[in-house]
């Protein structure tokens, strides 16, 4: 994997006094935004009042499943699609009223490429430049720079449909930094890559961050994903905010080990819950299917009771394992349901019809 | 036209120079971008050329075979059929090729190419003029080979090089329209079937609502009524008018004055189209 890569020709931008955002300050403002598609028996609420602030400089996760609303928040803080209702701020500009001044001053890499496969990697970027007003000699300068940053200057005049899906990609995000944007949207950068071009793009994304106070906005639907890039993540579902703080700090809202059970069919999880529900130390039970989770303070110490519970009540384990909490036990507790059963919908209604929660009889549940 | 303000995020830094244009000279600097990469687009996928070409040969080569005893009907006042449907293949090319220039918009939303194009500063009229320009471009150079391929097949023009030109202003125009309204209806509609399907259902009915393939003189009334209306007829007389021998210029000046007229209505009406697919997205 390539470490971080010093280029002193190709920084993001400049780190200079004339910088709009000032360190502290907010990249992204955004209060009560909705976005309502279709009408009637068809509309379809994909963000039902999300609020959200950047601080400037930091990598921002949005993290949620498909159909969550995350596209369509990045849709709005772009300019591409226009808030039914609410108000965004992006590097100081409103979104709505001046919806021209945020295209200077933004990168928006989406889900799908943004490149033309006919033209070279270095045309796509020295277009992409000039519509953004550089200079044909500066474009062609910043390209070559970017090129080489993300190591691409090998490929550099082949078109791009003979490049791989990770080098495109890479090409994809030079493309949203050709003109030094204040705040960069990554819309979730890694999926359909293999794993080692999606290492290698955490890397680069990793390295953004700081360079020069570039502001990352970063959806995503992988838990790992945002665990290792953001500094501050929000998790969304069904249109809303339901979490939000840096990793750590969700993991450690849930404090004690996770205690993850196999069971061999899940006809008996119900059963299975208020049984450990009922036991010693549990703080909390969830079931996902055949697979339950039990919040305790110490893991090793509470499994063998655990056990013993079920056995007792002839409830057969197939496999155990004791973790700190990850943020999928974070999205499990917030969203009502484990986030790799989570259905990839469009439809942005509520649904936790897969999963349910019980909370635990020692009153210490959920709220 | 001037260049209004000329920003610098940070002194010094000759790549963090960039130029904001006010909107007229951002439409013309956009439309020359992105016209040079399209028509670089197409030297390398010259193909693509070819392809739109064999609807024209079939056209003008078997119609021009099988209608030739037409042209000796009392009233069609030509010697040769083929003559006579030579520069009504031409601008008939024009259309029907042009009629596919929004399939470009459509691959780029579905690429994420048209969500890129519309959070950057690009000019919304250059992303059609430079669509448009590439028609243009293409029509001129199909236009050159149908009438070569007349030619060789033994139409003869007394015309001089005003003539011809005057022959390919009018198709470019007549490209231009049905290229932007392309464009519209792929801004409205934003599905490749959709788009093929209205693109068929319009051109076929306008080609023989016009004298293309026969004769002002000899067409029912009723057609002949709405061909004069119909801007495909526009751009036929015109161009049979200027191969002539003996143009009548006040007549083809009429009839590209009314093709210039709706092709400029027609762009702008397709850079509005751009509001109604944000309301999409």
């Amino acid at each position: 994997m390539p470490a971080p890569r010093a280029f002193p020709n190709a920084t993001i931008r400049p780190a200079g006094p004339n910088r709009s955002a000032a360190p502290g300050s907010a990249a992204i403002r955004a209060t009560d935004l909705h976005k309502t598609y279709g009408t009637g028996d068809k509309a379809v609420a994909a963000v039902a009042g999300i609020s959200l602030t950047v601080p400037a400089g930091t990598i921002f996760g949005l993290l949620g499943p498909n159909g969550a609303g995350k596209s369509t928040t990045v849709k709005m803080l772009t300019t591409l699609a226009r808030p039914d209702s609410g108000t965004a701020e992006v590097a100081g500009v409103d979104v709505m009223r001046d919806p021209a001044g945020v295209r200077r001053r933004i990168g928006y890499v989406s889900q799908k490429p943004g490149f033309d496969p006919v033209g070279t990697g270095r045309e796509n970027l020295v277009l992409q430049g000039r519509v953004h007003g550089l200079r044909a000699a500066s474009a062609r300068r910043r390209a070559d720079a970017l090129l080489e940053r993300f190591g691409l200057g090998a490929a550099a005049n082949r078109l791009l449909r003979t490049w791989s899906g990770g080098m495109q990609r890479k090409l994809d995000v030079a493309m949203g930094l050709i003109h030094q944007p204040d705040v960069l949207f990554l819309d979730e950068p890694t999926t359909g890559l293999d794993p080692e071009a999606r290492a290698d793009m955490w890397s680069e994304i990793a390295t953004l961050a700081g360079d020069g106070g570039l502001t990352v906005l970063l959806t995503t639907h992988y838990l790992d994903e945002a665990d290792r890039l953001a500094g501050h993540l929000v998790i969304i579902e069904a249109g809303r905010v339901v979490a939000s703080g840096t990793p750590d700090e969700l993991k450690s809202e849930l404090h004690g080990d996770s205690v993850r059970i196999g069971l061999a069919a899940p006809d008996v999880a119900a059963k299975a819950v208020t049984v450990l529900a009922a036991a010693d130390q549990v703080l909390e039970v969830t079931a996902d299917g055949a697979r339950l989770r039990a919040r305790v303070p110490d893991g090793a110490r509470a499994l063998p009771g655990l056990l013993a519970a079920l056995d007792a009540a002839a409830i057969p384990v197939v496999d155990v394992t004791v973790a700190r909490p990850s943020l999928d036990d974070v999205y499990l507790r917030h969203a009502g349901r484990s986030f790799r059963s989570a259905p990839e919908r469009a439809d942005g209604a509520a649904g936790t019809t897969d999963g349910y929660r019980s909370a635990a009889a020692s009153g210490k549940a959920v709220a | 036209m001037t260049i209004s303000t000329v920003s610098t995020r940070m002194p010094g830094a000759p790549d963090t120079v960039t130029v904001r244009r006010t909107a007229p000279t951002a439409f013309l600097a956009h439309s020359w971008l992105l016209t040079v990469r399209s028509l670089r687009t197409l030297l390398r996928m010259p193909a693509y050329l070819a392809f739109t070409l064999v609807q024209p040969m079939i056209w003008l080569l078997l119609f021009g075979a099988l209608f030739t005893n037409i042209a000796r009907l009392p009233g069609f006042g030509t010697g040769s059929y083929l003559e006579y449907l030579t520069p009504g293949v031409i601008v008939m090319t024009a259309m029907f090729s042009a009629g596919w220039a929004g399939t470009t918009f459509i691959q780029d939303m579905d690429r994420g190419v048209m969500d890129r194009n519309l959070t950057s500063p690009v000019n919304r009229g250059a992303l059609i003029a430079g669509s448009l320009a590439y028609q243009a471009v293409t029509c001129i150079v199909q236009s050159a080979i149908v009438l070569g391929v007349g030619v060789a097949a033994g139409a003869r023009f007394p015309a001089g090089p005003a003539d011809v030109l005057a022959v390919f202003g009018c198709a470019v125009l007549l490209a231009v329209i049905f290229a932007a309204l392309s464009d519209a209806m792929a801004l409205l509609l934003r599905q490749q079937e959709a788009l093929i399907g209205l693109s068929q259902f319009l051109t076929l009915p306008l080609t023989f609502l016009s004298s293309v393939m026969m004769a002002p003189d000899l067409m029912p009334g009723w057609v002949s009524a709405v061909a004069r209306y119909n801007p495909v007829d526009w751009a036929a007389v015109a161009s049979r008018s200027a191969l002539s021998g003996h143009p009548d210029w006040g007549l083809i000046a009429g009839r590209g004055g009314l093709l210039l007229a709706v092709a400029i209505l027609m762009g702008v009406l397709a850079t509005r189209a751009f509001r109604s697919y944000q309301r999409s997205v």
